[in-house]
């Protein structure tokens, strides 16, 4: 079941939990044996803390949910002072999401979390939609991510993947440009921007208006888009976006993709993420597949 | 510990706007305090996506037993309260912190509007168990609102208040006359936001201790998504983990 995705970055399995859905891991050990993953991906972290969005910051939505949480964090200082010692000998992959609003503070924060001998990659969050300078700005423009992917990689030695925004009109092109910048994977999608409205008291239902949209609503277009992206570009993908089951994951593998991960999965079933691992695996043996890996890219179309 | 665990419906009391549901595991259950939750996974309602947060009403050990009274409030809340016996239903629990205990020979009193009764009559269940006796004041619309009356009446000395006058004192639990004659060491109150906040303001006023439970919108009920944050004195806090309950010197109200 093991996945290399380059630079170090060696998964067990191809499952990895999304960030932000998932907190740092502790919050589903009861639930959950985390060396049963191929990683977790910890709360998206500026370098500064932030107390992201008034309440009300998420919307039921048909088979989603939006959010507007706003990256409220308490810091990379913090995370590694306070959270890093607690969660560092987890038997897993634990990746951290960075997002900034500033390239500085991407490249500070990089380089405070290269020095952290068991995180083996950054997932670099340049398409947050929740926050005026969330980092979207960087991720939706060919050359934003140049810019932001290029400064990153000069300070950043190990692992770095890029999570994408599917905001934009040609995420391949995106996925290009981060690629020739230096990035070692991409991971694609994060939420699409959406609303809600309360029609009885004629007032958006999120406290910032739009949110992220995420849940199994999303998944047709996040398959879409890792098509087209893995059709592009020749570092692996990670595929995520509305994936409920072992099926979903798969469909994502034969998609392009060389991993997954599971993300707002884990609100309706916290188990959910080993139960796709195992779901994965059966799938292998039932099609006579020697290796998860032999999946990536073969749909017959 | 915390679990996801599988129940059945062997209960199920249709109250109208409400509904009584006890459910039964196969397996012992892990210690519940008075003021924790469950977040119920909705099956068979095509427009629910997310678990539905909902109160322990009362817990039985001996036989595995969680009972909840669920509000009719949308359609996920709707599918909940008309199960039917026989029904399988999953929880994840049991969640958040809970109430603080009283301590010995204080003088008590639960305040609840609504469906925000349901918490109270396990918590007054525990006080019974140290020997506290609670008073309880609830509050609800008219009298149909005031769900098991009979058994919270065996718990400690109940006072009601209705907005219709149907039954009890006319008016919110704010009017009740109970408030000039009699004083109290510790206050918990569970109903609609600003029927706590207004609690909470008397209680601040007369500097009496005083706990609330919140129930923001939630989606995880772990502590993972922060999506379910009050404002409080130490930054935006999940419900859903330091909470329901928080002390109102807490709370930015």
């Amino acid at each position: 079941m093991t996945i290399d995705l380059g630079r170090g970055l060696v998964l067990r399995n191809p499952v990895m939990t999304a960030s932000g859905t998932f907190g740092y891991g502790e919050e589903y050990t009861d639930f959950v044996d985390l060396s049963e993953l191929g990683g977790i991906i910890v709360k998206g972290t500026t370098l500064n803390p932030r107390e992201g969005n008034p309440y009300p910051r998420m919307a039921e939505t048909p088979s989603g949910m939006l959010n507007c949480v706003g990256l409220q964090n308490k810091g990379v200082r913090y995370f590694i002072d306070t959270i890093y010692p607690r969660i560092k000998n987890f038997d897993t992959n634990v990746l951290l999401n960075l997002s900034g609003s500033t390239l500085e503070d991407y490249v500070r924060g990089a380089e405070m979390i290269d020095t952290l001998d068991k995180i083996p990659a950054i997932e670099l969050n340049v398409s947050c939609p929740n926050v005026k300078q969330g980092g979207m700005a960087f991720g939706v423009t060919t050359t934003g991510i140049s810019q932001v992917v290029s400064e990153v990689r000069k300070v950043y030695q190990k692992h770095l993947m890029v999570k994408l925004s599917p905001n934009v009109t040609n995420i391949a092109e995106i996925a290009l440009a981060a690629e020739a910048a230096g990035a070692d994977s991409v991971s694609l999608i994060n939420t699409l921007m959406g609303m809600a409205i309360d029609a009885e008291h004629r007032k958006p239902k999120l406290s910032v208006i739009t949110g992220g949209l995420s849940g199994a609503c999303v998944k047709p277009v996040a398959l879409r888009m890792v098509w087209q992206v893995a059709k592009a570009v020749k570092i692996p993908v990670v595929g995520l976006g509305g994936i409920s089951n072992a099926i979903d994951a798969v469909e994502f593998m034969l998609a392009g993709a060389s991993a997954i991960e599971i993300g707002t999965a884990n609100f309706i079933d916290p188990a959910i993420s080993v139960k796709v691992a195992e779901g994965m695996k059966e799938y292998c043996e039932r099609h006579g597949f020697q290796r998860v890996s032999e999946l990536t890219g073969i749909l017959d179309a | 510990m915390k679990q996801a665990t599988d129940f059945i419906v062997c209960e199920a009391v249709d109250y109208g706007r409400a509904a009584l549901l006890r459910l039964r595991s196969q397996d012992p259950l892990p210690v519940i305090k008075p003021g924790q939750f469950a977040n119920v996974r909705v099956d068979g309602s095509p427009s629910t996506y997310l678990r539905r947060p909902i109160s322990i009403h009362e817990v039985d050990y001996a036989s595995n037993d969680i009972t909840l009274l669920v509000q009719k409030v949308g359609e996920g809340t709707k599918r909940l309260a008309g199960m039917k016996c026989g029904e399988k239903v999953n929880l994840v629990f049991p969640l958040g912190t809970g109430f603080t205990m009283p301590s010995e020979g204080e003088r008590v009193l639960l305040v609840g509007g609504g469906i925000g009764i349901a918490p109270l009559y396990y918590l007054a269940i525990h006080m019974n168990v140290e020997g506290l006796k609670p008073t309880l004041l609830l509050g609800g619309k008219t009298k149909d609102d005031l769900l098991r009356l009979e058994d919270y009446q065996k718990l400690g000395d109940v006072l009601v208040t209705t907005e219709d006058g149907s039954l009890g004192e006319k008016g919110f639990v704010t009017a009740h006359s109970v408030w000039n004659h009699r004083e109290f060491d510790k206050i918990y109150v569970c109903g609609p936001k600003p029927m706590m906040k207004a609690v909470a303001r008397l209680a601040d006023e007369k500097e009496v201790w005083c706990e609330v439970s919140l129930e923001n919108l939630m989606a995880c009920g772990l502590g993972a998504c922060l999506c379910c944050v009050e404002d409080t004195v130490d930054g935006h806090v999940c419900v859903c983990k330091e909470g329901p309950v928080f002390n109102i010197r807490r709370l930015k109200w």
